[in-house]
């Protein structure tokens, strides 16, 4: 803020220096300020997150090889001179052909679906009470719901692991007060891995719904009661269309990162609980096979790319919404 | 509303805290357990603690560890809020979308997919011109930066979008420039998002397993993947003692931060 009582020049230097402020003020507002601010993240984000993704395309459609880098290039220089484009299509049709990369990419789908469903149901009664606490309550809960989240992701899903295992306390438990004779096979199951899952992402569903249902005009819902509606059905016209925004942003931010999980499933799951996170993962450091690792990830791109477009546009229509 | 709080929403309260919070708590309580065996309960001792402090791989990696995440989490500050700014402000200009679609991307995009992406860019890049020469602490900050400064950009993304514009206008009004606007308008009001964002981006950087696995090399071992290959083992007592000590930093941050924010508002509500 350079207004202060004008320094003692003469009135030709203090217009000139007016006019040279002018002209970088107009300089830096206009074009090379605003292309500073732009250029840095976007140039990185080029050369870090869009190239990286360009280029594992582009090795997907090679074929293993014996080399370093262990693939075959895709311009290369022929017989008499003549760059030869090699496409390889046959890493796509091994995915297609063989079931275990299809039943392993359904698998995946399946899991992520159920898991967000089931941290739908305990979710949404966690938001919904944080939300209707006393407001000197709510931000404990609030920190309660965040504080495992910002603990170690790995050692969450490892304190399952003492739990599950067959030695583990819930079989001594249950053991201990007769409720079984032997004990059960936990870990490394199915169940394991939709608990893993729905244990990890449940902060992520409960904040969005949090979010949408604590904005919520309550006087709405006197207003149903005073017309003779009955809670439940309150809840059902009126509550859950106004929290909708919530449970579709939760139930992507569970779902998406939920597909290509590969911690879960390696530490928790069992040889049938094959996802397609884990997959990529043999397929690159067992098989050390790049091309078809990077083909599995082109296809899993494609499989959330659904999902994601319409984050995208929800995401846009919300902030258009908010700017009004 | 609030006086009446029907009985199942305590319960659905209680079965879901007590569901978050049983398996770090179990994790503590026998990180004091003396036995190896988790079912048997051996007396309270500390020794798993001693042999945590003793052991020279976790050590070093947690030194490794931190440095990349102190390292991540101010770049990520400084291009999250660059991108935030960019979104917010200018709202007009070409391949906006492209732009608004890189900087959410890796929010929604699977860490396996990141780690991949990255590692095949780093060979390619390296054959083309010779860097990064190998792999190691420069490539995981590098992708690290990347999927963190996301999180960054929303955060500040929403405090700038609460900023009172005419408070910019006045100031530019009164002839300052848009760099001095930035530093001494704009600056100190998104400063909470800031602290917020690094921590987060320290957090998720200390947290990630998959990423830094893929675009490793020799002799870069990260906190993670020492702990994950001591994970796929079995039980490890000393594991515990890290993470009842994780939990212990983690909550003192998160109570001292709560607090803080407690106390902004009712001086705001005064």
């Amino acid at each position: 803020m350079n207004a202060g009582p004008a320094p003692p020049e003469t009135a030709g230097a203090s217009s000139l220096r007016r006019r040279f402020d002018r002209g970088v003020k107009s300089l830096t507002q206009g074009r090379l300020g605003r292309a500073a601010v732009i250029a840095l993240p976007y140039a990185w984000l080029l050369l870090f997150l869009l190239l990286p993704i360009l280029i594992v395309l582009k090795i997907s459609f090679a074929e293993i090889a014996l080399a370093s880098p262990p693939y075959t290039p895709m311009l290369q220089w022929a017989e008499e001179r003549t760059l030869a484009l090699q496409v390889h299509l046959g890493n796509y049709a091994y995915l297609w052909q063989d079931p275990l990369y299809l039943g392993a990419y359904l698998n995946s789908l399946k899991v992520a679906a159920v898991s967000t469903i089931l941290c739908l149901l305990i979710g949404y009664p966690m938001a919904y009470g944080i939300a209707r606490a006393p407001a000197g309550w709510r931000i404990v809960l609030l920190m309660l719901v965040i504080l495992p989240f910002w603990t170690s992701f790995l050692i969450r899903v490892y304190a399952w692991i003492g739990l599950l295992q067959g030695n583990g306390l819930i079989n001594h438990l249950l053991l201990s007060i007769g409720l079984i004779d032997q004990p059960l096979v936990l870990l490394h199951s199915n169940f394991a891995v939709y608990l893993g899952i729905v244990y990890s992402y449940l902060p992520f569903m409960i904040l969005p719904l949090y979010a949408t249902l604590v904005r919520m005009d309550l006087t709405l819902l006197e207003a149903a009661a005073d017309l003779g509606c009955p809670p439940w059905k309150a809840f059902l016209t009126v509550t859950l269309p106004l929290s909708m925004p919530g449970v579709i942003a939760g139930s992507l931010l569970v779902f998406i990162p939920a597909v290509g999980e590969f911690v879960i499933p390696d530490l928790l799951g069992g040889p049938d609980s094959l996802m397609i996170g884990k997959v990529l993962w043999t397929e690159f450091f067992s098989n050390r096979d790049w091309p078809v690792a990077a083909a599995v990830a082109i296809a899993m791109l494609a499989v959330i790319l659904i999902p994601l477009l319409l984050f995208q546009r929800i995401g846009e229509r919300e902030t258009t919404g908010d700017r009004r | 509303m609030t006086g009446r709080r029907p009985f199942w929403l305590f319960t659905a309260l209680a079965f879901g805290y007590s569901f978050l919070y049983l398996p770090i708590i179990t994790l503590i309580v026998y990180s004091f357990n003396d036995s190896r065996l988790v079912t048997v309960w051996g007396g309270f001792s500390t020794r798993w603690y001693a042999e945590l402090f003793r052991n020279e791989q976790i050590l070093s990696a947690l030194w490794l560890s931190v440095r990349i995440a102190a390292m991540t989490a101010t770049l990520a500050v400084i291009l999250g809020t660059l991108a935030a700014l960019t979104l917010v402000r200018f709202t007009h200009f070409r391949t906006r979308m492209l732009f608004a679609g890189m900087v959410a991307a890796p929010l929604v995009m699977p860490e396996v997919i990141l780690g991949l992406s990255g590692l095949l860019m780093f060979v390619t890049l390296e054959q083309a011109i010779g860097w990064p020469p190998g792999r190691g602490m420069t490539t995981i900050t590098i992708a690290h930066v990347t999927f963190t400064s996301a999180f960054v950009a929303v955060i500040v993304q929403s405090r700038l979008s609460q900023l009172d514009v005419s408070l910019e206008e006045a100031a530019m009004d009164l002839g300052a420039r848009p760099w001095k606007v930035f530093f001494v308008i704009i600056l100190p009001i998104i400063s909470p998002a800031l602290i917020a964002g690094w921590l987060l981006g320290f957090t998720l950087s200390m947290d990630d397993l998959v990423i830094a696995s893929f675009v490793s090399g020799p002799g870069a071992t990260t906190l993670p993947m020492v702990v994950y290959s001591s994970v796929r083992l079995g039980v490890s007592p000393q594991v515990n003692a890290l993470a009842t000590l994780i939990v212990v930093v983690v909550a003192t941050g998160v109570i001292i931060a709560g607090w803080l924010l407690h106390r902004q508002t009712r001086r705001r509500d005064r």
